[in-house]
């Protein structure tokens, strides 16, 4: 059989039983807010170059198109002044989404979001909500330094009134923004730099992942390793190779840290006796050290070992390529995290 | 003189030098009280009141509708007064009672009610004035024809935000009116410590918007010149930076302050002798516009309501411990 003979083969194949669509992650998020935009008029979009470029990571592509420079505007780099754009008018009943570009940049409008938006509606006696939403862009690994791939999830989680989501996969973009921009509270999306253009099955249709519900993306038996956004995929890697030794990794993804679905990490904390918790983030201080208290608290009489923390260590994100692939933590400390915890009792 | 707006009609001087006297006599009633409920104890927390700046509250308030929204300061209690606030609600919220206008959650520096456009006292300098660009930013994604005031002083005028609130503002051409209350201070240090321009207005100029000074003693002169302001701002025509030079009669905080001497007294008393309401009463009776008898009848009938207040307030139930997470999310 010819290649050509083979190609039209597959074609028609396709036709007729269309695979799961893929899309990468920065399409399915891209997907969702077009998707929410279209389907609520009072959704809007504000950010540097979210209209005419379509965002830094193209994340906005085609949204200036589509819906007009009403609902998709251009700011100046005024981060401060974008989040309480979005305050503002999300305290009279729109739904914006505030683009933050990098997460790193939360140092320069952290007043707005932690003082103003998180704590407008408990302040105010519960008679102001604010729906906005903050996408932004975390995550080390592409050579950004270290002002721009920090992990800075645990700041957020750590304020009553915020949400934060950290989609660990193209589904999931799409699917937590869609939640996020539903939520009726300040919520944030921190997407990851190194998966933009990971694919995965994404549905057309809109839906949502409800917040604070984990998943168990592997099933296993020995070891729980609670992975934290990118670091699922690097989890998953580890429990790959750990599976060919007879070991069985689950792994579970809390999708959105605050709020946090402890149930289900404690759940599998009793039926696994061993947990390791892994994120981006410095392991100081780290969401890790919540996940691990909560652990102690509902399932100390269930745990084997300690449990243990992969993050990355007490240091600034380093530029140069050898020392960064040192810091961030990958499947082979995540594996090494698995072995220490199984030569435990 | 006269002065027709939308919302608010005033045909004639006599209505809006009534609705401008009404309105400061109502911020220097309750203040006085707040100050010395404060001070005696009774009340919790601590204050940071008004009194001595009241033609700038009755002046912008006077010329703005109840759907326009406004963000005040961590100095609210006159904003949320002149806006409308009722005292009830906002002497229990004093108190931290369920009754108030923040269900206790609060207290002096969160008075809110978005019925009436007050979006908002705030504790963070500065925190509100972005805050107001959204709420502008609303009205012209509805085409509700409605503006946002943003209240700040002279000390907020430095903080990032409201140099970034100013330009969003003007380069996305909103409706909204930056009311900067000079009153000289910021906290317990002096204009010219904190800054190296004697008026904030010229600031406008950095933003390529309008700045215009007005006396803050005068309400009638702050509601003409926040009138052209609104009336630029409905029409589409952007942003206005109005600098209000006024004064703070008490300290930063309560009443008798923490006594250290960051002003002469002589200087405390040239202002003083410059009290908004005074200066418009006499102008008022002298321009045969009101009458004594009247101007003592607003002072009375305030008087009364702010006791009923009180009393509400105090015989309010304290808040239930078993609520203390209520309202964190909303769900």
């Amino acid at each position: 059989m010819s290649t050509q003979t083979s190609d039209l083969q597959a074609t028609a194949t396709a036709i007729e039983t269309p695979p799961q669509r893929q899309l990468t992650y920065v399409k399915a998020f891209n997907e969702g807010v077009a998707q929410m935009m279209r389907t609520d008029p009072d959704v809007f979009l504000v950010g540097e170059d979210v209209a005419g470029y379509g965002g830094v990571f193209h994340m906005f592509d085609g949204l200036k198109n589509e819906f007009g420079a009403r609902r998709v505007v251009d700011t100046p780099i005024s981060e401060a002044a974008i989040i309480g754009l979005g305050v503002g008018a999300a305290a009279r009943g729109l739904r914006p989404i505030c683009d933050l570009m990098f997460m790193d940049f939360l140092g320069v409008c952290m007043d707005q979001v932690v003082n103003q938006a998180a704590k407008m509606k408990y302040m105010y006696g519960g008679t102001v909500s604010v729906p906005l939403t903050i996408t932004t862009a975390g995550g080390a690994g592409v050579g950004a330094s270290a002002q721009h791939s920090q992990s800075l999830e645990a700041w957020l989680a750590h304020v009553p009134g915020l949400k934060v989501a950290m989609p660990s996969d193209a589904y999931d973009a799409k699917g937590l923004i869609v939640a996020a921009i539903r939520d009726d509270n300040p919520t944030i999306v921190v997407l990851n730099k190194l998966l933009l253009g990971a694919k995965s099955h994404v549905p057309e249709e809109l839906y949502a992942i409800p917040f604070g519900q984990a998943k168990i993306v592997r099933p296993g038996r020995d070891v729980t390793v609670v992975a934290i956004g990118r670091m699922v995929t690097e989890a998953r890697a580890a429990a790959e190779l750990l599976a060919a030794e007879g070991i069985e990794v689950e792994v579970v993804d809390p999708r959105t840290v605050q709020p946090l679905d402890t149930a289900t990490i404690v759940e599998s904390a009793r039926r696994t006796n061993r947990v390791l918790v892994v994120h981006e983030a410095v392991t100081f201080g780290g969401i890790g050290a919540e996940i691990a208290a909560q652990i102690q608290d509902e399932a100390f009489d269930y745990l084997d070992a300690p449990v243990l923390r992969v993050g990355a260590p007490f240091s600034p994100v380093p530029f140069s390529p050898v020392l960064e692939k040192a810091y961030v933590p990958d499947a082979q400390r995540i594996l090494a995290g698995c072995r220490r915890l199984l030569e435990r009792g | 003189m006269s002065l027709t707006q939308d919302g608010l009609q005033f045909t004639a001087d006599r209505d809006l030098l009534i609705d401008l006297h009404r309105r400061m006599v109502r911020i220097r009633l309750f203040e006085e009280a707040a100050g010395r409920l404060m001070e005696s104890g009774a009340m919790p927390g601590f204050l940071h009141l008004y009194v001595g700046q009241e033609a700038v509250a009755a002046g912008v308030m006077s010329t703005l509708r109840d759907s326009d929204q406004i963000t005040s300061t961590h100095r609210g209690h006159g904003h949320a007064v002149a806006k409308g606030a009722n005292f009830r609600q906002m002497f229990a919220e004093l108190y931290g009672k369920s009754t108030g206008y923040c269900h206790g959650r609060g207290g002096s520096m969160h008075i809110n009610d978005l019925e009436i456009g007050m979006l908002g006292a705030n504790g963070i300098v500065g925190g509100g004035i972005p805050i107001a660009v959204g709420a502008a930013f609303a009205s012209v994604y509805r085409q509700d024809g409605g503006v946002a005031a943003a209240f700040f002083g002279d000390g907020g005028s430095n903080i990032g935000s409201f140099h970034e609130a100013a330009n969003m503002a003007a380069v996305l051409n909103l409706p909204v009116l930056l009311v900067c209350e000079n009153n000289g201070y910021a906290e317990f240090t002096a204009q010219a410590d904190h800054m190296k321009i004697k008026d904030v207005a010229d600031r406008a100029a950095g933003y390529g918007i309008p700045g215009v000074i007005v006396d803050g003693m005068d309400a009638v002169a702050v509601h003409q010149t926040t009138l052209a302001a609104v009336e630029r701002a409905r029409a589409g025509e952007g942003p206005t930076l109005i600098e209000a030079k006024t004064y703070r009669f008490y300290d930063h905080q309560g009443v008798k302050g923490l006594r250290i001497p960051y002003r002469s007294q002589d200087e405390v008393d040239i202002w003083k002798a410059r009290d908004p309401i005074t200066m418009l009463e006499r102008r008022a009776i002298d321009e045969g516009l009101m009458q004594q008898a009247e101007c003592t009848a607003m002072w009375e009938t305030t008087h009364a309501e702010v006791a009923d207040a009180i009393a509400f307030a105090e015989a309010s139930p304290e808040p239930d411990a078993a609520d203390l997470l209520q309202d964190v999310y909303t769900s």
